[in-house]
């Protein structure tokens, strides 16, 4: 490890191996043969690492330059392949103590959405700034020519700003409008819209007053929300994003001859051959045809003890490949997988997410109607008393004004930015500002066993029981096996096997691992065969024993159990004082479910469920009036996290369930769950007040503007005077105090000193 | 009234130049990499962000 690649580096999975023809399907060709890979590299901290990477890569023979990214944590190498040969940058970067995983470069492409956003409020900026500064020495009494010529440079420059800037709003409306719909864009195209046209009218008539400067204040202040807001989805989705893929893009493909071609993943037919090797996971479904292993399942089914696969055995795409080499023949093309048919139940169960309307777009529904209303009324008011149409259309669009939506438009993006922001400090990134406003509504919560409550990572339970002389050999032969009991034993072993030398050590896929020391056989693995065909007692839990045996006589019993995660309880704890149910839905064994829900005094627990079970039970819920919140990880749990009214995936879970789920969490810590739905229910809070704030602003202002008092500069005053309250109130969220949740892990490698590159290079 | 003939166009002129000078470092990717700007002061390279 480098100087500071711990810490938020180690997210707690490990990176899957990337092949280099993967880094091959994934880069772009820039013309004249190089080639761009866009690399996520987690554990960049500092200049340090900035250093230690850039140079580690640019050493690579074909390389030709590399730029890390610190604020997204990714590299861009630019190379040439040499023969056809790709350079081994993942290696490189693992060598020196930097996972990386592969990016796909279309991730990567720079927003434009964004863009067009940070142009608009540049140049809305730039026409509001000095329209108001001509207009305030209109205010302060410039007369004559000077106010005339003053009108007319101020309608140049909002002409653009209008056109511009305005147009993301006026394609906004018309685009809700065409839909029967309104939203809160609507009155804002329409006072934008009036307020230009008539001070284009008074300053043809050299009249006394224009509201180019009200018009254009009005985008600049709202295109700032809208920037804020947009900003906010991005960061999390590119974070979101960063994690690595578990699925691969490609296979390697067995052609006819035995020849080995590594290809994308939807040229593979049904019926081709594939290869796929201990630690990949499997690419389509099909069926193995020569090879043994053991498969983890658990992202796809929730299982936490993995399957043993043989000659003729159904594989689904997704799974693990633990411990032997595999040749499947496919079964199904990758669209049709699987994965895909989990997509498909994604997309019929979209629903109750989709029907949800935004707070912001709610309240606009109530508001604009009201607005216009009193605008047209006094308009119909000042027109019968005084028989002067323009004196009539100035109080109504001083109305419009002085009622516009800013403190509005800005009350709810504010507040989720900031709660977005608190969360992401917290590990939590907020995907959608809608998703924040649903988990504060919730009424019900629902988890995934394995991988969410649990770990996924199985541990040594017995470890203190186990005689001190049988640990170095059981770490010695758990060495190299990538089972999971195998990779617990070693871990609790620590490095204790170092003096254990063994002659052969061969993995049985399903059984276990064996190896020859000063003559002896030693064995460790599923009891029965271990103690060498003595199969008098099975395994009572399958896989959760693991034994050890010298020459068929036991030395030492293994007891494997999953890990609770951290702050399971403590969650749990402050859901209940929250009042919320909470149920367990799984596809592990429902032995394995009710031991953990008693454990964590769960009432409710469900075992064996299949992903349409689980979307049924959301169902259910959802029919009966409940909102749910879903927390999950596996690919079957992906039409469950769309289904449910806000869902929640730690950054462990599969890719797919990633981009279903509202929030993702990226630490180990479950506290994570609890803190969000804190946070969500405090901006709920927040976003009121604002409206309230609003609300009472514009019951003080609008009697004024009706009895037309208002002239053009306590209008701009009290608009932005909202406008700061509103956002003041939100920095409350910020500073607000919140438990000190233990999820909150300080930035260590962040500050950490920068030390001269070659130490870092070298001491690693 | 003569001096504003000057001043106001000026005024403007130096606004544009804010506004190109904006734009042109959005677009030549200066904001791409906040973080690491604060970094790269340290290091010897001279280099330029990626396109």
């Amino acid at each position: 490890m480098s100087c500071c690649a711990p810490g938020e580096a180690r997210l707690e999975f490990e990176a899957p191996t990337v092949a280099r023809e993967e880094i091959l399907l994934a880069s772009r060709d820039l013309g004249d043969g190089t080639r761009q890979t866009d690399l996520s590299v987690p554990g960049v901290h500092c200049g340090a690492c900035i250093a230690a990477v850039e140079k580690t890569l640019s050493a690579l023979d074909g390389v030709t330059g590399a730029r890390v990214n610190l604020s997204t944590r990714r590299v861009a190498v630019r190379w040439r392949p040499l023969d056809g040969n790709v350079p081994d940058m993942v290696g490189a970067l693992a060598r020196i103590g930097y996972p990386a995983h592969l990016q796909s470069f279309e991730a990567d492409r720079t927003d434009p959405q964004l863009s067009r956003l940070i142009k608009a409020l540049a140049l809305s900026g730039f026409c509001a700034m000095n329209i108001m500064l001509l207009s305030v020495s209109v205010w302060f009494g410039a007369d004559g020519g000077t106010r005339q010529a003053f009108h007319i440079i101020s309608a140049v420059l909002a002409l653009p700003a209008v056109i511009y800037a305005g147009g993301i709003f006026y394609a906004s409306a018309w685009n809700a409008l065409r839909h029967g719909r309104t939203n809160m864009d609507v009155p804002i195209a329409i006072g934008v819209t009036l307020a230009f046209g008539l001070s284009l009218y008074d300053t043809a008539q050299g009249a006394e007053h224009a509201y180019f400067d009200a018009a254009t204040t009005l985008l600049f202040f709202l295109l700032i929300g809208r920037t804020l807001d947009h900003l906010m989805r991005e960061k999390a989705r590119s974070a979101v994003v960063g994690l690595a893929r578990l699925v691969p893009a490609g296979a390697t493909l067995v052609e006819k001859d035995g020849t080995r071609r590594y290809v994308a993943l939807p040229a593979i037919e049904s019926g081709a051959l594939l290869f796929v090797a201990p630690g990949d996971r499997i690419p389509v479904d099909g069926v193995v045809e020569t090879g043994r292993s053991d498969l983890d399942r658990s992202l796809v089914s929730g299982e936490s003890a993995p399957d043993t696969a043989s000659p003729g055995s159904g594989v689904q795409a997704g799974l693990m490949n633990l411990t032997g080499p595999l040749t499947i023949r496919a079964t199904a093309r990758a669209e049709d997988s699987f994965l895909t048919e989990m997509v498909r139940l994604m997309e019929a169960a979209e629903g109750g997410r989709a029907r949800y309307r935004r707070l912001a777009d709610r309240a606009a529904a109530l508001y604009s109607p009201v607005v216009h209303t009193i605008a047209a009324l006094s308009f119909a008011g000042w027109f019968l008393a005084t028989r002067d149409w323009h004196q009539s259309v100035t109080v109504a669009i001083s109305v419009l004004i002085i009622t516009c939506p800013c403190a509005l438009g800005l009350a709810v993006p504010i507040v989720q930015v900031m709660a977005a922001r608190r969360l992401f400090e917290r590990g939590v990134m907020v995907k959608d500002g809608a998703g924040l406003e649903r988990l504060a509504e919730i009424d019900a919560v629902l988890f995934d066993k394995t991988g969410v409550l649990t770990l996924g990572r199985p541990r040594v339970a017995n470890a203190g029981e186990i005689a001190r002389s049988a640990w170095p050999i059981a770490v010695a032969l758990a060495a190299g096996s990538r089972h999971p009991a195998a990779r617990a034993i070693a871990a609790a072993g620590g490095a204790g096997g170092a003096d254990v030398v063994f002659d052969e050590v061969r993995e049985i896929p399903g059984l276990g691992v064996e190896g020859r020391a000063r003559g002896k056989l030693y064995r460790l693995g599923r009891s029965a065969w271990a103690l060498g065909g003595d199969a008098g007692e099975g395994s009572p839990e399958g896989g959760s024993v693991v034994v050890l045996a010298g020459d068929g006589a036991r030395l030492a019993t293994f007891a494997i159990e999953d890990r609770v995660r951290p702050g399971a309880s403590e969650m749990m704890h402050r859901l209940r004082q929250a009042g919320l149910p909470v149920e367990i839905l799984s596809g592990d064994r429902a032995v394995a479910v009710q031991g953990l829900a008693s454990q964590l005094e769960i009432d409710r627990a469900a075992g064996d469920l299949l992903p349409s079970d689980k979307l049924a039970r959301i169902r259910e819920l959802a029919d009966a009036g409940r909102k749910v919140l879903m927390v999950g990880d596996g690919l079957n749990d992906a039409p469950a996290l769309a289904a449910a009214y806000v869902s929640m995936a730690p950054a462990t879970a599969a890719d797919i369930g990633r981009n279903a789920a509202d929030f993702v969490f990226l630490h180990e810590d479950l506290s994570a769950v609890s803190t969000a739905f804190d946070i969500a229910r405090k901006a709920k809070v927040l976003v009121r007040e604002n409206f309230t704030l609003a609300v009472a602003y514009n019951a003080l202002a609008v009697p004024v503007a009706v009895g037309g008092l208002v002239t053009p500069l306590v209008a701009a005053v009290a608009m932005s005077l909202s406008s700061v309250l509103v956002v003041a109130n939100a920095m409350r969220l910020h500073s607000g105090r919140l438990r000190p949740g233990s999820a909150a892990r300080p930035d260590e490698g962040r500050r950490a000193p920068v030390q001269p590159q070659t130490a870092t290079v070298a001491g690693r | 009234m003569n001096y504003l003939v000057v001043l106001i166009p000026v005024a403007l002129l130096l606004g544009l130049a804010g506004l190109a000078a904006f734009l042109w470092s959005l677009r030549s990717g200066q904001y791409e990499d906040l973080d690491g700007a604060a970094e790269r002061v340290l290091l010897d390279d001279d280099d330029k962000p990626y396109r």
